[in-house]
């Protein structure tokens, strides 16, 4: 996507990538098949050509979206929309909830934001069409209503939960040479050869990416984030393979399978029935610990991404959870903790449990809102 | 043949399988079908299947997985050194003039080319009892490997696509372990038997330990059972298992002891426990209850 991390808010604004995503929906919305990857080309495009210039940018999205002749007409259609504002026959935007009005009524943005708005671009249209999401990207998950919790399950399923890659026993065709010698490949093109191996081939290590354990902390004090955040895992866990995701309360509740839909209702009111334990007390350190004893040390953490989503008030012992953290940090590759109230003003980490997991945290992000899953998102794949 | 015949012949290859071992292990070769062991590690998952290959005299051929785990080191692979010889020497003696290139291809992938890996070993005909396949750490193979199996394992049969199908006469009696890293895919768990292996009761501990470790005394076997039973209680990061009450009651027997004392288990504690974190827990709760614990309940009984 970007080059370099949008630093703070203000560069959301703007985003090409943003832009391009919302693009891309009013685009199927419309029925246009676009693929994921197209996207990102899109984004690529936009932010080589710029957003000054509609021809450029009319063509950086014929070039990188359209992909056959019937494609073109509704994409002429869509970008009158979407970029000059045009009204648009019913159908194009059918189930489009992108829409101009909750943008201007909607002023959680005004304050950090308001003072940008003017020079972040000099066509204000473009701003508009996209700014319901980019609210709502900002917007503190505990403040939702049910349908913005919608609309942010669709925003989180076009995360692209990328883990690290990790170097793999396998081996896959180099095309330089190295010390591991293909001698298969070597033999085929020897017998085409007479039997000489003139030709040689080598093999190099394969990468695969590594897998992703999420934590989530279903506990009471996170009853106002936990409804989104399990969107977001949910997203993660139905968006690619080696994923494992928990349910972190009085117990520890694996939910993976139950994630597994890719129907997000279906998904969620399974992983919810699965829980027991909403909304009751947090001992974190014992569910840390039978993570670890149960899956965590035994293979499933093991050179894994492990997340752990919680606001970190914990009724438990904090040695224990300190215990349980070194003891998982130790087996990890990378452990990062997800706190939604981290965001909050003058907030430090002054709740035993955080307190204590803290120096066991490789990173420490924030998990209020989009903005901070994107975020969050960028971590994992770094 | 009954469960119980099969625990009299496990017992003779000294594994004492519980009535729940027994039967899985009946019914696998009844009804031959794989058995997926699951348990603690330690519990004597690997032992059974070791036990299982001496009891029917069948070879045992062990494939032990990891990740990254693919065809060439499961199944077959080609000796490649042997086949550019062969292709060196054709042309040496000028046969490759001669020979279409289809010809030596098919000549160097030949059977006698092939270097058989575990899984086509265990399906080759032989002359005795077949084989018993143990297919250890299956959870710790990825996702493809385990669905290559799912056909290995339905219809014991490979296919090699430079030679042909190979097919088992008589199908090995398969054992897969599995330490629940991850799950097991439903698929494969619906082609096998399932047994989740526990510690053994104390009465069968004590009994293993008499039957694995050679001239220990029956009191000396008795305590350490109760006192592992204790260490088991303490909520450990890995509890011991069986294979360590073992290591435990022979390292007992190297020093000489022929009872437990303070002193004596502080020094072979490592043999039991091993984690710093679970010497330090044993150590708050002291080794001297646990002694003692060994010794009154064993008074108890007595």
């Amino acid at each position: 996507m970007t080059s370099t991390a949008p630093p703070d808010s203000v560069m959301h604004r703007s985003d090409p990538a943003r832009i391009a995503v919302a693009f891309t929906r009013v685009l199927r919305g419309a029925g246009m098949k676009v693929p994921t990857s197209c996207t990102h080309t899109f984004a690529d495009a936009l932010c080589e050509l710029g957003l000054d210039d509609r021809s450029n940018t009319y063509w950086a999205g014929r070039a990188t979206l359209a992909r056959r002749p019937e494609d073109i007409e509704i994409f002429d259609r869509a970008f009158a929309v979407f970029f000059d504002g045009r009204t648009a026959p019913l159908d194009l935007v059918d189930d489009e909830p992108l829409s101009i009005t909750i943008a201007v009524d909607t002023d959680d943005d005004d304050d950090d934001d308001g003072a940008e708005s003017g020079e972040a671009n000099d066509d204000p249209t473009i701003e508009l069409r996209f700014s319901s999401t980019e609210v709502l990207r900002h917007k503190d998950f505990a403040q939702y209503s049910d349908d913005e919790l919608q609309h942010a399950h669709d925003l989180m399923s076009q995360l692209r939960l990328v883990g690290s890659p990790r170097s793999s026993l396998r081996l896959e065709p180099s095309k330089r040479m190295t010390p591991k010698p293909d001698i298969r490949r070597t033999m085929q093109t020897a017998i085409r050869s007479g039997g000489e191996p003139i030709e040689r081939h080598f093999r190099r290590p394969s990468t695969r990416l590594r897998r992703l354990v999420l934590l989530l902390d279903v506990s009471g004090s996170m009853e106002p984030y936990a409804r989104a955040l399990l969107r977001f895992v949910h997203a993660a866990v139905a968006g690619r393979q080696k994923v494992e995701a928990f349910a972190l309360g009085t117990r520890l509740t694996r939910i993976t399978r139950e994630l597994g839909s890719r129907d997000p209702d279906v998904a969620l009111s399974a992983a919810s029935e699965r829980v027991t334990d909403w909304s009751g007390g947090t001992r974190l350190g014992d569910g840390l610990r039978e993570f670890n004893d149960q899956w965590g040390v035994r293979g499933l953490a093991r050179n894994s991404i492990v997340v752990i989503l919680s606001d970190g008030w914990d009724r438990g012992d904090p040695d224990e959870l300190s215990e349980q953290m070194e003891r998982m940090h130790r087996v990890t590759h990378r452990l990062v903790w997800v706190n939604p109230l981290k965001v909050t003003p003058g907030y430090a980490p002054l709740a035993r449990g955080m307190a204590a997991a803290l120096p066991h945290v490789d990173h420490f992000v924030e998990g209020h809102s989009i903005a901070a899953m994107e975020e969050l998102t960028r971590v994992i794949g770094q | 043949m009954t469960p119980d015949d099969v625990s009299t012949a496990l017992s003779n290859q000294g594994y004492l399988p519980d009535e729940g071992i027994a039967t899985s292990v009946f019914l696998a070769m009844t009804l031959k079908r794989p058995l997926l062991l699951e348990g603690e590690a330690g519990v004597g998952k690997t032992e059974l299947a070791k036990a299982l290959a001496a009891a029917t005299g069948g070879e045992l051929i062990r494939l032990q997985c990891y990740e990254g785990i693919d065809v060439s080191q499961a199944v077959y692979d080609w000796d490649y050194a042997r086949q550019l010889l062969h292709l060196r020497a054709a042309e040496a003696t000028g046969e490759t003039q001669t020979m279409s290139s289809t010809d030596l291809e098919n000549e160097v992938y030949g059977e006698r080319f092939m270097v058989k890996r575990a899984l086509l070993r265990a399906l080759e005909p032989v002359e005795g009892p077949p084989p018993v396949l143990l297919i250890d750490e299956v959870d710790r193979a990825d996702d493809e490997f385990e669905a290559y199996l799912l056909e290995v394992l339905s219809d014991f049969q490979i296919t090699v696509p430079e030679v042909g199908v190979f097919r088992a006469e008589k199908p090995p009696l398969v054992v897969l372990t599995s330490n629940r890293t991850r799950d097991v895919h439903d698929a494969l768990k619906r082609r096998c038997l399932y047994h989740w292996v526990d510690h053994p009761g104390f009465e069968r501990e004590v009994a293993i330990v008499k039957l694995r470790v050679p001239g220990v005394a029956d009191e000396l076997a008795e305590q350490v059972a109760r006192a592992v039973e204790a260490l088991r209680r303490l909520n450990l990061y890995k509890p011991p298992g069986v294979a360590e009450t073992i290591d435990w009651a022979n390292a007992l027997g190297r020093l000489g002891a022929t009872a437990l004392d303070e002193r004596v288990v502080s020094n072979t504690l490592g043999a039991v426990l091993k984690y710093r974190e679970d010497h330090q827990r044993v150590e708050q709760h002291g080794v001297a209850s646990i002694v003692k614990e060994a010794f009154e309940k064993g008074l108890l009984n007595g």
